[in-house]
């Protein structure tokens, strides 16, 4: 084989080989959709933060404007402590919420950043005060089923006898829906 | 007397259960000392690249349409059967994301590796175990050029290098099958199809520890090839065996190694 | 300088259980022609490997142009390495490369002529061997001769100081045998090099050698100028020198006897 014949076969195996990768990075893997660039961190302390993993998004508006870096545990305050990486390009208020919430319905757990009013923007190590913590399915439900008896309980002296059974219905009832009928809420954008 | 026998021949057969596992023992270490002796002697296939070229056209470039076809043909399966489940679940637009991920971390550079022992890991047993056995490798030694220099680490890091190539074209052309299978045939939404795929697959996660895999399987696919022809007992008898026993070894090896690097990479 | 080149000092190789050479001495002087013959499976073949150090002695030492073989460095071998060219059984010539880059393969491995340097060498190194117009052939192109007298061209690339010949006469019809027989001889006057055929051809081996040793059993059996061994009467020699079914070397394998094998025989 002459020589100049499989150098350009190599070369053009070599081209094509580029090429996938390029193609899967782009088209196929979230290169181009997690293009953050420079980050500024702050901080945000949570009671609960569920599922959450570092390297999860932190959205704006529904828009990917930076990553969760670690969870650490604060022993003094027995709360977790999330560190945000944000993208330079986004300032936010001193009184942004930092909330956690859910992908979809049983999907992975993510921030979402509302910002507030105030003029004061959000520096390199600053804290977010006004956290929300993640929802947690057994919370809610005992949560759920509580408002439910107690409010059959305050109608049962009104009503009497018959109320009970109402009161025993509404229990059933509360018990027989879908819990994910209450985890409709917390699903924002 | 019977029982006599019977003793004699467990013995027998224990003795040989017993020497074919020093054997391999022996071979394992045989095998290791070629490694180190290769990469020890790599310098040569860097400088005269020409020489590592040369081999990325024999190992690499003729793999292309057997890895392309195949290929292909799992993408479009993939699309078919991934489709036929998950529209039960109403998930349908997912088989975009169960296309690429199968392929990008598993399929890709375990199918691309069995596919490469079988093809690439043959012929390069058989060349080295010829070139033994008709006395060239010898001649080289003679004229004092380190047949391992010159045929041996080239080969092998040919391989390595056409490995990761093949994976990636293996995976792309695969979601290309699995495209045209899903959108065109089947009736998935395309947009959706790729937007899921985006949103679910990660360069860093799935991508590029897809291509550590196919490295890795590259290193010790090559490397099984060039030690069972370079130990080939010089005769036909004995490259035949040798070419068997390559693609034997290297498929268990891949399919072992997959079982670690999936344990360290893709668990939580 | 030495008178001889090669030195082979009361060698003993093999291994524990079997012996292949026991106490062999042998000289030779440069500039000629030494033959080493001997019956198949006497260590002929390892004697040439042992010179080229590709396999240890166990006792006793080779020493070629006064350094003993088996004590060098890696780098020591490769070096005196470079003063031999071994001609192979059936050629080895490397299947992958052209006639051409065959020969050029020493010159481009072991110095650093330029290409047009390269090219002169080995197209005069080809026609010193007849074969300057097959140069763009492929090894598995040629024949049996043909394959044989480029692997000499490339033995002799970097005009060497020894040229090592194994079995060079095996396989070839006659007219191949007397090419090969002639440029072994013609073109070890012409380079000055020292010749070591090994080899089991009587007939053309007596034609161009100038010393013989014959091996048996693991020692030099008997040494001497052609015509010395042709007129000898020691029944080895004879025997081999004359192609005799029986003698020293016998033509029945180890048996028991005739008789009692055929009419003992217990159905």
């Amino acid at each position: 084989m002459e020589r100049t014949t499989i150098d350009l076969w190599v070369g053009i195996f070599v081209a094509l080989g580029i090429a996938a990768l390029l193609g899967l990075a782009m088209k196929v893997g979230n290169l181009t959709t997690s293009n953050i660039g420079i980050t500024y961190t702050v901080t945000a302390n949570f009671e609960n933060i569920g599922g959450l993993k570092p390297r999860a998004p932190v959205k704006s508006a529904g828009v990917v404007v930076g990553r969760v870096g670690d969870i650490k545990f604060d022993p003094a305050t027995f709360e977790a402590v999330v560190s945000l990486s944000v993208d330079k390009r986004y300032n936010f208020p001193k009184d942004t919420f930092a909330n956690i919430y859910t992908a979809g319905l049983l999907g992975e757990q993510y921030i979402g950043l509302e910002a507030g009013g105030d003029e004061a923007m959000l520096k390199n190590g600053d804290k977010i005060t006004q956290t929300q913590d993640a929802v947690v399915l057994e919370k809610m439900i005992s949560q759920f089923l509580f408002n439910k008896a107690s409010e059959s309980t305050n109608d049962a002296p009104a009503a009497g006898k018959s109320d009970s059974a109402t009161s025993t219905k509404q229990a059933d009832d509360a018990l027989t829906a879908s819990p994910l009928d209450a985890i409709a809420s917390p699903v924002a954008p | 007397m019977i029982r006599f026998n019977l003793i004699v021949g467990l013995v027998r057969s224990l003795r040989n259960v017993g020497h074919r596992f020093t054997e391999r023992i022996w071979r394992l270490g045989a095998g290791a000392r070629l490694f180190w002796l290769t990469l020890v002697s790599s310098g040569e296939s860097f400088r005269r690249f020409h020489l590592t070229i040369r081999e990325v056209y024999f190992t690499g470039v003729m793999s292309l349409i057997i890895i392309i076809v195949s290929a292909f043909f799992v993408g479009m399966v993939l699309a078919l059967q991934g489709y036929n489940t998950l529209q039960k679940y109403g998930s349908s637009e997912a088989v975009g994301v169960l296309v690429a991920l199968s392929l990008v971390r598993e399929l890709g550079p375990v199918v691309t590796a069995l596919l490469f022992a079988g093809r690439a890991g043959t012929a390069i047993t058989a060349e080295i175990g010829l070139m033994k056995a008709t006395e060239q490798l010898s001649a080289m030694e003679m004229m004092a050029v380190s047949p391992i220099s010159r045929v041996i680490a080239p080969r092998f890091w040919a391989g390595v290098i056409s490995m990761p190539i093949l994976a990636a074209l293996f995976s792309m052309v695969g979601i290309l099958g699995g495209y045209l299978v899903a959108v065109p045939l089947i009736g998935v939404d395309g947009g959706a199809f790729w937007s899921q795929m985006q949103a679910n697959v990660d360069w860093q996660d799935d991508i590029v520890n897809g291509i550590i895999k196919s490295v890795v399987f590259g290193v010790a696919c090559t490397m099984i090839a060039l030690f069972e022809g370079y130990d080939a007992p010089p005769t036909a008898e004995g490259v035949s065996h040798a070419t068997t026993r390559t693609v034997v070894t290297s498929s268990l090896a891949v399919l072992g190694l997959d079982f670690v690097l999936t344990s360290f990479m893709f668990t939580v | 300088m030495t008178q001889n080149i090669v030195e082979i000092d009361n060698l003993s190789f093999g291994y524990k259980s079997r012996m292949l050479h026991q106490g062999i001495n042998m000289v030779f002087p440069r500039g000629k022609v030494i033959a080493i013959m001997g019956g198949s499976g006497c260590g002929k073949t390892t004697l040439l490997r042992l010179i080229g150090g590709q396999v240890k002695p166990s006792k006793g030492e080779v020493r070629v142009d006064d350094q003993v073989v088996h004590k060098q460095s890696r780098e020591g071998i490769y070096q005196l390495r470079r003063k031999m060219g071994m001609l192979f059984q059936h050629g080895a010539l490397f299947t992958d490369l052209s006639v051409y880059e065959n020969v050029a393969f020493p010159m481009r491995e072991l110095t650093q002529l330029p290409d047009s340097m390269i090219h002169d060498l080995v197209l005069m190194k080809l026609h010193a061997v007849g074969l300057r117009g097959a140069h763009q052939l492929m090894p598995t192109e040629l024949s049996g001769g043909m394959a044989r007298r480029v692997a000499l061209a490339r033995a002799i690339a970097l005009d060497p100081d020894i040229v090592m010949y194994d079995e060079p006469f095996a396989g070839l019809d006659p007219i191949s045998m007397g090419v090969i027989c002639d440029l072994i001889r013609t073109l070890n006057d012409a380079l000055g090099t020292t010749s070591i055929i090994v080899s089991h051809d009587v007939k053309e081996t007596f034609l161009i050698a100038d010393y013989v040793y014959f091996v048996a059993n693991g020692t030099v059996a008997a040494e001497g100028t052609p015509e010395d061994l042709s007129k000898s009467s020691m029944p080895f020699v004879h025997q081999f020198v004359h192609g005799e079914k029986d003698g020293p070397v016998p033509f029945h394998y180890a048996a028991g006897d005739y008789a009692q094998d055929l009419l003992g025989f217990k159905a």
